[in-house]
């Protein structure tokens, strides 16, 4: 039973990340630590083996939409493990109340940048064509 | 930008997406749909790079319960993808802001 709720917020997961492009672990994680009792690291370790299978599954289905631009993808995956190294250390020099706070203030910041943007009047070249018009696998795309 | 993404799983343990998407299109002037699509696909890379050393050093994942509960996930990754053809791309902009805001009250709640 706990098996059934647990993979039926893991599809809420999976849904979350196809809509917005995250990987969904901020609900794998904890349908697996509250539901299934495991521990967090291996809640956090499991959940980023299912975001690796649950990515590929979604970036195949937005490659099919044209919506993957896989250069830029390879660029920021591939750099991303120096930053990683670096948050690292910098996490661990850091008070961590200072850095949540620092990352709070990020990501109202952002979402104050995504707002503006969802508010913004439309210009005359801000349409979204319709889906149908869409070409079904146009391949990689990119600004 | 994937270097700036990756401090951030580093220092904060958010997933990459949950700084390139907003990233991508508020810095780099990238459509909703095609910032979401590129950042599973940059997910992709990190998650497996993670997964392989937490799985392959230190033996932290669960292979079993993980590729249970990805199959509903992957449904439901498919379904998430198809339903964002087919709502206005802004809408993806608002959610994303809805999840940043609460994360953000997350992380200053103690």
């Amino acid at each position: 039973m706990d098996l059934a709720i647990a993979g039926l917020l893991c599809g809420l997961g999976g849904i979350v990340a196809g809509l917005i492009g995250v990987g969904g672990g901020i609900i794998f994680v904890p349908a697996m630590t509250i539901i299934l009792s495991k521990g967090q690291v291996e809640a956090e370790s499991t959940s980023l083996l299912m975001i690796a299978l649950v990515s590929v599954i979604g970036t195949w289905r937005q490659r099919s939409y044209g919506n993957v631009n896989f250069r830029d993808a390879a660029v920021i995956g591939l750099l991303s493990p120096v930053g990683v190294l670096a948050g690292v250390v910098i996490a661990n020099a850091v008070p961590e109340r200072a850095l949540k706070i620092s990352f709070a203030m990020l990501a109202f910041y952002m979402a104050w940048r995504l707002l503006k943007r969802v508010f913004k009047t439309p210009g005359p070249g801000d349409s979204i064509p319709p889906l149908d018009t869409a070409a079904p696998d146009p391949g990689p795309t990119g600004p | 930008m994937g270097t700036v993404a990756g401090a951030f799983s580093g220092l904060f343990g958010v997933g990459g997406g949950t700084v390139i998407v907003p990233m991508l299109i508020a810095y780099f002037a990238y459509g909703e749909r095609l910032a979401t699509g590129t950042s599973l696909a940059a997910i992709i890379v990190i998650a497996l790079l993670a997964a392989g050393m937490q799985g392959g050093i230190y033996g932290n994942v669960d292979v079993g319960t993980g590729l249970i509960l990805v199959g509903p996930a992957i449904v439901g990754v498919i379904a998430g993808t198809a339903i964002q053809q087919r709502i206005p791309e802004k809408a993806v902009s608002f959610l994303f802001a809805l999840l940043l805001i609460g994360v953000g009250i997350y992380m200053v709640v103690p």
